[in-house]
């Protein structure tokens, strides 16, 4: 199976963001795409597609639930709803990055010798 | 059951996603026009965005499948579409496949049915044959049989053994049946008690034997088979309770064995009681065979010591009558030799079957290899399109993986197809098998058979797809994409796998060559042996009875059959007829004794060897075309004037007197208070037991004699093979004449086992010219195989190497030169594959020892025979692919590609 996310994204991160967003508010994917993009400051770069692999898993696991519905531009969209059990999972997955960006960090912040 | 529900509204969930995807990116191109791009660059643009579109489309589908059977079922549609792409690979590869399997599963089938399955008793393991031998009593326990019991014995055995559950013994017999239209000789068992116990089978209708039936003075009882009492009472139950008369005396039925009854290895239709009378019974009469079921705990161990044990009991409360010596049979040396009643079943039919399976076995392998060398070539023409799913990144577990499917689907084609073929297979073996074959009505493909049909198919089909799939797995594979297409530096190593399957296929076809060849020399031998009788399909053999409470008088017996053999003389057509106790070859036992001649002497307490007995009518010996070595044969002068005289086969007359003219004029006698016999005449020896058998020692006695059996001063034989010659014997019409002839003499008189002596013969060779067909097929079929698969790896090399020939030509190479150089690669692979046979065949041939005849399992002539033909074959099919690649005209052949 072809790793889900570009190559500069670690297994696990575009699914990270994808909660988060939605912690905010439901969205569907084309808005949810915009939303990353904004917010990183097109820091990232996400291939618009690869979203929807990660999505399907999502729903595969009941970390998000989706209902059809009609977007702000008037478009029949899939609109995607952070599970109860999406929620914990964010949490968990959120701490446990920022212990790894931690580590990491102190490592990279080690003087030179 | 989460997947149950996704795999169920999966289509659903795919639809959804395809309409999201559309709708991001209808999304999308809106939103760049509206921000002032073309239309057509703005659906580029997206499009860019999305990434791969039918690749993120797969993935996101794939988080709902259940990865790995989803891809095995991928991965047989590719397959199946790759089969299909190469019609003429795909055929010829299920054909041999189909037929290989075939071949496996109907021998299988033979094999699983006669030897595997436990036989169709309740708890057959228990059940025992009381085979004994005894190396002291030469003769009578020369044959397969060993000793058989005597009635004193079982009544010893099964009053004294402390290790079965129940014990008995039977004999089977014919007896005639009258009054019920047409006389009919049935086939009989008489059993003793125990017997039917150890069986353990529940009569149909009705009660079964019991002791008290085993009265010999009470009422007389029989039992019926459930195919006589169709063929006979058309399967009423109220049969039970008539009487029916057998052998002139009325016997009441008391019960009916159920359909599918087998009588151990004995067809019949009557069960009679043995009713020994235990005042009569004495040490001898060794004719009976012991059956017995052991107790659960019981070894077959514990149960030959327990017989062993009880062998001086039965000594010692028996005798042969006053004065003689009961411990005379301690010289015999009799030892327990107990079987599985199994075993007992399948005789010596085993081995056969055993070598039929493996030379079967054989030519699937050879088969297999040829598949293997047609998927190498496959594979080497794929290497392009393998080298280009390895760059697209596809994995070489991916890639093998699909391979090994591709051939694994090839061996369950080629096996479902073989399955339907061995019905058919199994027909025809059963067709050419020998009619004697035990548990031939058992013989069925069942479930086991079809399971071995499996696995041979899944193991052939990855046996032949492993070594294209190991040879593309090697590190470098990927790197013919680059060489591929270009053909002048073919490397050798690329060729050896093939090579070697090419020594194998001829190492195989070999063994297999030479086997066949050695049974086709055991068949020459035994054309050549002289059985005792001449021109067998002009012979007409029969057996008549005449029982005791029909014509009580001996004399009377004799003459009625004299009566018989004038009335046949008289049937237009026929030269001579006369009457023995037993054909030879026909299987009868008839009796064996001790002789001992006037002229030498007996030291005390011993016994002379037993010798074969035989008891004839005058004129049997012309008819039979016996030849007479010396002196001259009986007349009825002499039978009616009990004259004592008689016969003697030629190994005996030597044995005793060194010569035949010798014999005339001794005297011999079965023991000395008889009156001694004259030695007339010397017959040719006779194979008694078969061609292969050696002959037995024989004593030819008048069948009408004082004292021959039981009381009274006059014994007859009463149940004697009639046979004819006549030009028209086995014909229809010739028949009814003899049934015709017989009936003129006595109404009530039966005719059984009609046959021409030919029919005799052939089911004597039946073994030895089935296992020459089954080898000769499997042989035929690997020579066959070895040459295609020689002429295939040959014309592949060529073709390889067109261009090589193609220059060394231009640069004036001779044609005879290039040839032998190419032919000299076929001739060493021939060579080495024929050294490696011989080799295999010195070793396997052993196996098959006791099926030869007057050949030994290492004769040089077949061997040499065999390489021969094998190298010349070899080198045929090399030099035929080869001068055709020389031929083409150099210049297209470097023009090529």
């Amino acid at each position: 199976m072809k790793s889900p996310a570009r190559r500069d994204l670690f297994p696990g991160a575009l699914e990270m963001m994808i909660l988060r967003m939605l912690k905010r508010q439901p969205m569907h994917g084309y808005a949810l795409v915009q939303q990353i993009k904004r917010t990183s400051n097109d820091l990232l770069q996400i291939e618009e597609g690869s979203l929807y692999p990660a999505l399907q898993r999502l729903l595969r696991e009941e970390l998000v639930k989706a209902e059809w519905g009609v977007s702000s531009t008037n478009r029949r969209v899939r609109i995607y709803k952070l599970t109860a059990a999406g929620a914990k999972h964010l949490e968990r997955e959120v701490s446990s990055f920022e212990r790894m960006l931690e580590g990491i960090t102190r490592v990279l912040a080690t003087e030179e010798s | 059951m989460n997947w149950l529900k996704h795999l169920l509204s999966r289509r659903r969930l795919y639809r959804e996603l395809s309409e999201e995807i559309q709708a991001h990116l209808d999304e999308k191109v809106e939103e760049l026009v509206a921000n002032g791009m073309s239309a057509k660059e703005a659906m580029q643009s997206a499009r860019r965005e999305f990434g791969n579109l039918s690749l993120i489309e797969e993935n996101s589908r794939e988080v709902w499948r259940w990865p790995s059977v989803e891809d095995f079922l991928l991965e047989i549609r590719h397959g199946l579409r790759a089969l299909r792409h190469n019609p003429v690979f795909t055929a010829v590869a299920l054909v041999t496949i189909a037929i290989g399997i075939a071949a496996n599963t109907a021998v299988f089938s033979v094999v699983n049915s006669v030897l595997l399955k436990p036989l169709d008793y309740p708890r057959a393991e228990e059940l025992v044959a009381l085979h004994q031998v005894a190396p002291g009593a030469e003769g009578l326990a020369d044959f397969e049989n060993g000793l058989l019991l005597s009635p004193s014995m079982y009544l010893t055995y099964s009053e004294h053994n402390r290790t079965f559950q129940s014990l008995g013994v039977w004999i089977t017999g014919t007896a005639n049946v009258t009054g019920l239209g047409e006389p009919e000789q049935v086939r009989t068992v008489a059993v003793s008690d125990g017997v039917l116990q150890a069986l353990s089978i529940p009569p149909k209708v009705g009660r079964w034997l019991l002791q008290a039936d085993q009265a010999p003075r009470g009422p007389e009882r029989v039992m019926l088979s459930y195919g006589y009492w169709q063929r006979r009472f058309g399967g009423s139950p109220a049969v039970v309770g008539r009487d029916v008369i057998i052998d002139s005396r009325p016997r009441e039925i008391i019960g009916v064995m159920p359909k599918g009854f087998q009588f151990v290895d004995a067809d019949f239709d009557a069960i009679v009681p043995l009713a020994f009378d235990r005042s009569n019974v004495i040490l001898a009469g060794f004719g009976y065979h012991g059956i017995a079921r052991l107790k659960p705990d019981a070894t077959i161990a514990a149960a030959n010591a327990d017989l062993a044990r009880m062998l001086p009991i039965w000594m010692d409360s028996w005798s042969n009558g006053p004065g003689s010596n009961p411990h005379i049979y301690e010289t015999w040396r009799i030892t327990p030799m107990i079987r599985s009643l199994k075993q007992e079943v399948i005789g010596n039919v085993g081995e056969l079957l055993w070598v039929v399976m493996g030379t079967i076995g054989m030519v699937m392998l050879i088969a297999c290899a040829n598949v293997t060398n047609l998927l190498l070539v496959r594979v080497e023409a794929r290497r392009q399109e393998l080298a280009v799913r390895t760059a697209l990144g596809a994995s070489w577990v991916r890639i093998v993986r699909g391979l090994l499917v591709e051939s694994v689907m090839l061996g369950l084609i080629g096996g479902v197809a073989g399955g339907g073929l061995a019905y058919a297979a199994v027909r025809f073996l059963l067709a050419i098998g020998p009619s004697n074959l035990p548990r031939i009505n058992e013989i069925a493909i069942d479930a086991r058979t079809l399971g071995f049909t499996l696995i041979l198919s899944v193991l052939s089909g990855l046996l032949f797809g492993l070594i294209p799939a190991l040879k593309y797995s090697r590190p470098g594979a990927g790197l013919a994409l680059q060489s591929v297409g270009r053909t002048i530096s073919a490397s050798r190593e690329r060729h050896r796998a093939r090579n070697m399957l090419v020594v194998g296929q001829v190492a195989t076809a070999l063994v297999l060559l030479v086997s066949a060849g050695l049974m086709i020399r055991t068949f020459a031998a035994l054309q050549k042996v002289d059985p005792g009788f001449t021109d067998p399909q002009h012979l007409q053999a029969m057996r008549i009875s005449i029982p005791q409470s029909m014509i009580a008088e001996p004399e009377q017996v004799t003459r009625i059959q004299n009566e018989i053999v004038d009335k046949l003389t008289g049937i237009s057509g026929v030269q001579s007829a006369g009457f023995v106790s037993g054909m030879t070859m026909e299987g009868i036992d008839t009796a064996w004794n001790n002789i001992y001649a006037q002229d030498k002497t007996y030291a005390q307490d011993t016994i002379p060897a037993l010798r074969m007995f035989k008891y004839v009518s005058p004129g049997f010996l012309k008819t039979a075309g016996a030849r007479l070595v010396a002196g001259r044969e009986l007349t009825w002068t002499e039978v009616y004037g009990l004259r004592p005289v008689a016969m003697i086969s030629e190994n005996l007359a030597r044995e005793m007197w060194g010569a035949p003219e010798a014999a005339l004029g001794k005297q011999i006698t079965e023991f000395p208070p008889m009156p001694w016999h004259e030695v007339i005449g010397v017959v040719q020896d006779t194979r008694e037991r078969g061609l292969q058998e050696k002959a037995p020692e024989i004593v030819y006695w008048p069948s009408l004699m004082e004292n021959l059996y039981g009381p009274g001063p006059l014994g007859a034989v009463r149940t004697m093979t009639f046979v004819i010659r006549s030009e028209r014997a086995g014909t229809e019409a010739f028949l009814n004449e003899v049934r015709q002839a017989v009936w003129s003499v006595n109404s009530d008189l039966p005719l059984a086992s009609v046959r021409t002596m030919q029919e005799v013969y052939d089911k004597s060779v039946a073994r030895t010219s089935f296992t020459l067909t089954m080898l000769g097929i499997a042989a035929a079929m690997a020579l066959v195989l070895g040459i295609i698969g020689i002429y295939g790896v040959i014309s592949y090399t060529m073709s390889q190497r067109q261009r090589e020939i193609g220059i060394r030509l231009a640069l004036g190479a001779q044609f005879g030169a290039v040839l032998q150089m190419v032919l000299r690669q076929g001739t060493q692979l021939v060579l080495l594959g024929v050294a490696i046979g011989t080799g295999a065949a010195l070793g396997l041939t052993r196996l098959m020892t006791s099926l030869l005849y007057g050949v030994t399992a290492h004769d040089p002539l077949t061997f040499v025979a065999v390489a021969a033909l094998l190298i010349l074959v070899g080198i045929l099919a090399c030099y035929i692919p080869a001068r055709r690649a020389i031929l083409v005209d150099p210049i297209a052949a470097l023009r090529y590609e």
